[in-house]
């Protein structure tokens, strides 16, 4: 092994950290792919610590955007002219607990309800499941005009990590990014 | 427990995760724009996706245990029926017995019903499985099992909604039971794979989840007003590679464009 390549620096991988800050989620570009959680690490790769890792997760198992995301990941490496890869990592799972609160207040700016805390590990209960209509853990505010006096349209809206509600005092239908 | 498990045990095991997965999706996947409202061809097509995802987390991983050139594709798309390790109740259509072809003949209440089946199994199972003692499918198990309450809860919901509902909508959602229930005795059937799987450390007996099981079927057949339908007669052996005619027509067409153009990237 030749020594003439040598680690990224911290201030590579800083350098890599902000250029990251500029890339948007596909689906909701006005959130930053690391205020949604979903880069897990900038690192040196273990097995070649000549190259940097950008670590991802995906929100859900399904979410046809992380192919664009870990394009446009790949794509900035090489604008900075850095040798590099993107690697997924499912475990611990993504959580919206993750999303910082700029990000929430982004969202809710946009027009989407932020999610709820989920809190560690709270599991829904069978009679949660089974219930007909679900008391909601919290109350779901329109991010239009921040009533809570709302009701669930869809668990499912526009994308999966959505439902579809709507506000019964100005009659918006609204997005609520689910807690999850 | 403190058997090594060796590759082929995992990767059958995956297998047959993965095929659950990927056969449900790609029956739930022929109501994406003709569901009966916009935003349940939404919801469904939605879950499709989480079951897709959940396919391909399994399938990427049997195929980098397999080594050589499989990937997720060859897996999904260049294995025969008899290969496929899918209960046979996520294969067949979404009709009566009396099976339709024709768009209008699908029914809402057996998706739904078979759904819900299915996800009340799979919130115990993916559960259990976050402590398999292969990490790779544990890691999975945790992601998947965030999607499989969703998926849970929106099938029981329509369940007490069409059950506890009118009397057609009481009457459909009663056959679709009647219909499906027998083939949930496929798993409770121990399977030389699963037991391999369980010996392991990697997998679960789902046997050991059926009181879980039974508590939310019952559960939500009551609040349904539905009555539960006994499983007996027949049992399926889809998991050992035994299929019903339907899953060769659901593989031909979801295979038929990979097969067409093999090695083909965009």
């Amino acid at each position: 092994m030749s020594t003439v390549t040598a680690s990224p620096t911290a201030e590579t991988l800083a350098r890599v950290r902000a250029a990251l800050e500029t890339l948007t989620d596909p689906e909701i570009p006005v959130v930053t792919l690391t205020e949604m959680g979903i880069v897990r690490a900038v690192r040196a790769a273990a097995d070649d610590p000549t190259q940097v890792e950008v670590v991802i997760t995906p929100t859900y198992s399904g979410c046809p955007a992380m192919a664009q995301i870990a394009d446009d990941i790949r794509a900035t490496l090489q604008r900075l002219g850095l040798p590099g890869r993107v690697v997924t990592q499912l475990a611990p799972p993504w959580t919206t607990d993750w999303m910082t609160e700029t990000a929430r207040e982004k969202l809710r700016a946009y027009g989407i309800a932020p999610p709820g805390r989920c809190g560690s590990a709270a599991p829904q209960t069978a009679e949660h499941v089974v219930r007909f209509m679900p008391a909601s853990a919290a109350a779901v505010a329109c991010p239009r005009c921040g009533s809570t006096h709302t009701r669930e349209i869809s668990h499912f809206g526009s994308t999966a990590c959505k439902a579809l509600w709507q506000c019964l005092d100005c009659h918006e239908p609204f997005d609520h990014f689910k807690p999850h | 427990m403190s058997a090594v498990a060796t590759d082929t045990v995992v990767i059958d095991y995956l297998l047959h995760l993965g095929d659950n997965a990927l056969v449900l999706a790609q029956r739930n996947s022929q109501w994406c724009g003709v569901g009966p409202v916009l935003e349940e061809d939404l919801a469904l097509t939605n879950q499709t996706l989480d079951l897709l995802g959940q396919a391909r987390l399994l399938y990427q991983e049997a195929a980098r245990l397999q080594g050589g050139d499989a990937t997720e594709d060859t897996l999904a798309y260049f294995r025969d029926a008899p290969a496929f390790r899918n209960y046979v109740l996520l294969e067949l259509p979404a009709s009566l017995p009396r099976v339709g072809y024709a768009q209008g003949d699908m029914d809402w209440g057996v998706t739904l019903a078979r759904n819900f089946l299915y996800s009340a199994l799979m919130v115990p199972l993916w559960e259990a499985l976050q402590t398999s003692a292969h990490a790779p499918l544990a890691a999975i198990a945790a992601k998947s099992l965030k999607e499989a309450r969703y998926h849970l809860r929106h099938a029981s919901e329509w369940v007490v909604r069409l059950g506890d509902g009118t009397e057609e909508s009481h009457q459909r959602m009663q056959a679709a039971f009647d219909h499906l229930m027998p083939y949930t005795q496929e798993f409770w059937t121990d399977s030389a794979l699963e037991h391999a799987a369980v010996q392991a450390g990697v997998g679960v007996a789902p046997v050991a989840l059926k009181p879980v099981w039974d508590a939310t079927v019952d559960a939500t057949l009551e609040e349904a007003t539905l009555h539960r339908p006994s499983a007996e007669g027949y049992v399926p052996q889809g998991k050992t590679g035994l299929h019903s005619e339907h899953l060769s027509y659901l593989l031909a067409e979801m295979q038929c464009v990979a097969r067409a153009h093999p090695g083909a990237v965009w």
